[in-house]
């Protein structure tokens, strides 16, 4: 499997931004294992990578690799689209379930 | 004690005389209209006036257009941004959409990082005007109605905690419906402007309306404006001038001496003289002697043709012995020749605003009015005498006015039943028919603040020009444009009558 490259641009530490970080987290170890890179930037500290990036809303979510490139804003409290999102869900393999 | 509220004022010409200054100060204004109204050349124009005018930066944050297309489209009205970029004074938000990429959108969220994008431009350009065009097109990008207007409200609130001057704009479905798309958008902004573009007897008319300048005053209704390269938007503001122009009591000349006299002494020199008279009745004549008139005495004249062309006026104008062209090297003339169709109403107030600014006259000729009455409704049309005769008096010129009328003898047009409350002096030129013979008669109909003859009298033309003959004493109904001959022992009787109830 291709290693994945996310980034997830969030502005300034709140509820709603830790939420999306632990659900990204424990995704990405149960799906992918060590095989991704995480990078979350705080757009508050650094606006002018949102202004390349043209981010609008937060928190959003960017999947440079594999291609393509895909773009999922929201919280991510929704475990089965994300996998969707993030072109996981066509694995065979059974599903782990988690209490979120 | 409460301060009240500072306005700003825009640059943009004409609104802030109906905004009665500008905008308030610190405060985000709603610019809503349909699609093609002008909103995106108004925001612009807001910003690029803000830097080139009044000395203040300004941030774009644009949802529709891409920064790329803005700089290019911006170019014509004379906005340079790259340059203003690069000087630190302008700064884009590009919040256009990426039609390439598909966005997910799984749970809540808020527009956190478009804030930040936001306090960053406007504190790195140190920006005191910005702009949101337009805020409807959020509302496309994301579904949500309710969360896009609560965060629409946090930016609103987050631009006056930063004391920016704020134009936000917003679609409009209808001309005269609701005030924008969502239903939500006018709840955001402190005041309201509203841009039309209406279609109206198969012509455009754009109009610009304050509905609201919440805690401050502005002029109400619609005013017309224009669109035009390397100005961008001016708002002319017609009805809003006051009559407050001096009257002087100084007479000139209309060029004849027999006219001057019965009109009492000649015309007031800030006046506005409408002539009216079917084709060939001696209108352009009298506009040729207004024009000598005014070259003998000493003064420049201006004469906005829009029936005839140069050639054709310097030929009429030498066969009544007044040479144009000398008269134009010597710098006492100038004939401005224009089609009424090549430009707007609005457009041809401008340009003549410009050229009597430009050559500053004493003396305006129209000849005539009624053909550009051709191209604007009945209102537009009102509008543009308003503004143009309200400027020739604020300057203290003379002006006149020819309107053609549609039939031959007697009858009025429609030029003369809607301007002829705002002209101080109304000539009819008329044809008289006697005998099977077609003569001319001259009446002056009014003339404020003076005496006037009232006889209608019999006018004949040669190479020289004009010549005022005798009253009409025994003809009748030459008004009505029913010429009837009354013997001589009925007007015995009639003059008799009269004394009669007199004595």
């Amino acid at each position: 499997m291709s290693k994945y490259t996310l980034k997830l641009y969030i502005a300034g530490r709140t509820a709603r931004t830790e939420q999306a970080i632990s659900t990204l987290r424990q995704i990405c170890e149960e799906e992918l294992g060590r095989a991704y890179e995480l990078a979350v930037i705080d757009i508050l500290e650094r606006p002018q990578l949102a202004e390349n990036e043209k981010i609008l809303a937060t928190p959003t979510l960017v999947k440079e690799l594999p291609p393509p490139l895909r773009r999922v804003v929201g919280d991510l409290s929704n475990r089965e689209r994300l996998l969707v999102g993030l072109d996981l869900a066509v694995s065979d393999s059974p599903r782990h379930e988690s209490g979120d | 004690m409460v301060e009240g509220l500072k306005k700003t004022p825009t640059g943009i010409r004409g609104f802030d005389f109906i905004a009665d200054g500008g905008l308030p100060q610190g405060r985000t204004v709603l610019v809503a209209g349909s699609a093609g109204s002008g909103k995106t050349v108004f925001a612009t124009q807001f910003l690029a006036a803000g830097v080139q005018v009044e000395g203040e930066n300004g941030v774009f944050v644009t949802f529709e257009e891409h920064p790329k297309d803005l700089r290019r489209n911006m170019v014509s009205f004379g906005w340079d941004i790259p340059t203003l970029e690069a000087e630190g004074k302008w700064a884009f938000v590009d919040a256009s959409p990426e039609p390439a990429q598909e966005v997910e959108i799984i749970g809540d969220y808020d527009f956190g990082a478009l804030l930040a994008r936001i306090e960053h431009a406007a504190h790195s350009v140190g920006a005191k005007r910005i702009v949101l065009d337009s805020i409807g097109c959020v509302f496309s990008h994301f579904p949500n109605l309710s969360r896009v207007r609560y965060e629409l409200f946090r930016i609103a609130s987050a631009l006056r905690e930063m004391n920016l001057t704020a134009v936000l704009t917003a679609e409009r479905t209808d001309e005269y419906g609701d005030i924008a798309r969502y239903g939500v958008e006018e709840f955001v902004a402190d005041s309201v402007v509203i841009l039309r573009n209406v279609l109206e007897d198969e012509k455009r008319r754009r109009t610009i309306e304050i509905l609201k300048l919440r805690g401050t005053t502005h002029r109400k209704g619609e005013y017309p404006f224009t669109v035009i390269p390397y100005e961008g938007i001016i708002v002319i503001p017609l009805s809003a001038i006051e009559l407050k122009q001096r009257s002087a009591n100084v007479r000139v000349t209309s060029g004849n001496p027999d006219l001057d006299r019965m009109c009492g002494g000649g015309l007031f020199r800030d006046s506005i003289i409408l002539i009216s008279g079917a084709t060939g009745t001696g209108k352009t004549l009298m506009v040729t002697h207004f024009v000598s008139g005014a070259a003998a005495s000493g003064e420049r004249c201006l004469l906005l043709a829009y029936e005839e062309s140069r050639e054709q006026l310097g030929r009429n104008a030498i066969g009544w012995g007044v040479d144009f062209d000398s008269l134009e090297k010597q710098g006492k003339l100038k004939v401005v020749c224009e089609y009424p169709e090549s430009a707007s109403l609005e457009d041809h107030v401008i340009h003549i605003k410009e050229q009597i600014d430009s050559f500053k006259p004493t003396r305006v000729a129209i000849d005539s009015v009624s053909a550009l009455e051709r191209i604007s409704t009945i209102r537009g049309f009102r509008e543009f005498v308003l503004a143009v005769t309200s400027f020739i008096k604020h300057k203290e010129i003379t002006g006149l006015f020819t309107a053609t009328t549609p039939t031959l003898t007697g009858g009025s047009s429609v030029t003369e039943t809607h301007i002829s409350s705002i002209t101080d002096t109304i000539i009819l030129l008329r044809y008289v028919e006697l005998y099977g013979e077609m003569r001319r008669g001259v009446t002056v109909l009014k003339m404020r603040g003076s005496p006037h003859e009232k006889e209608i009298r019999e006018l004949s033309i040669d190479h020289t020009g004009m010549h005022i003959g005798a009253p009409f004493r025994n003809v009748a109904g030459i008004l009505a444009g029913n010429p009837v001959q009354i013997a001589v022992a009925e007007m015995e009787r009639l003059d008799q009558l009269f004394t009669s109830v007199g004595s």
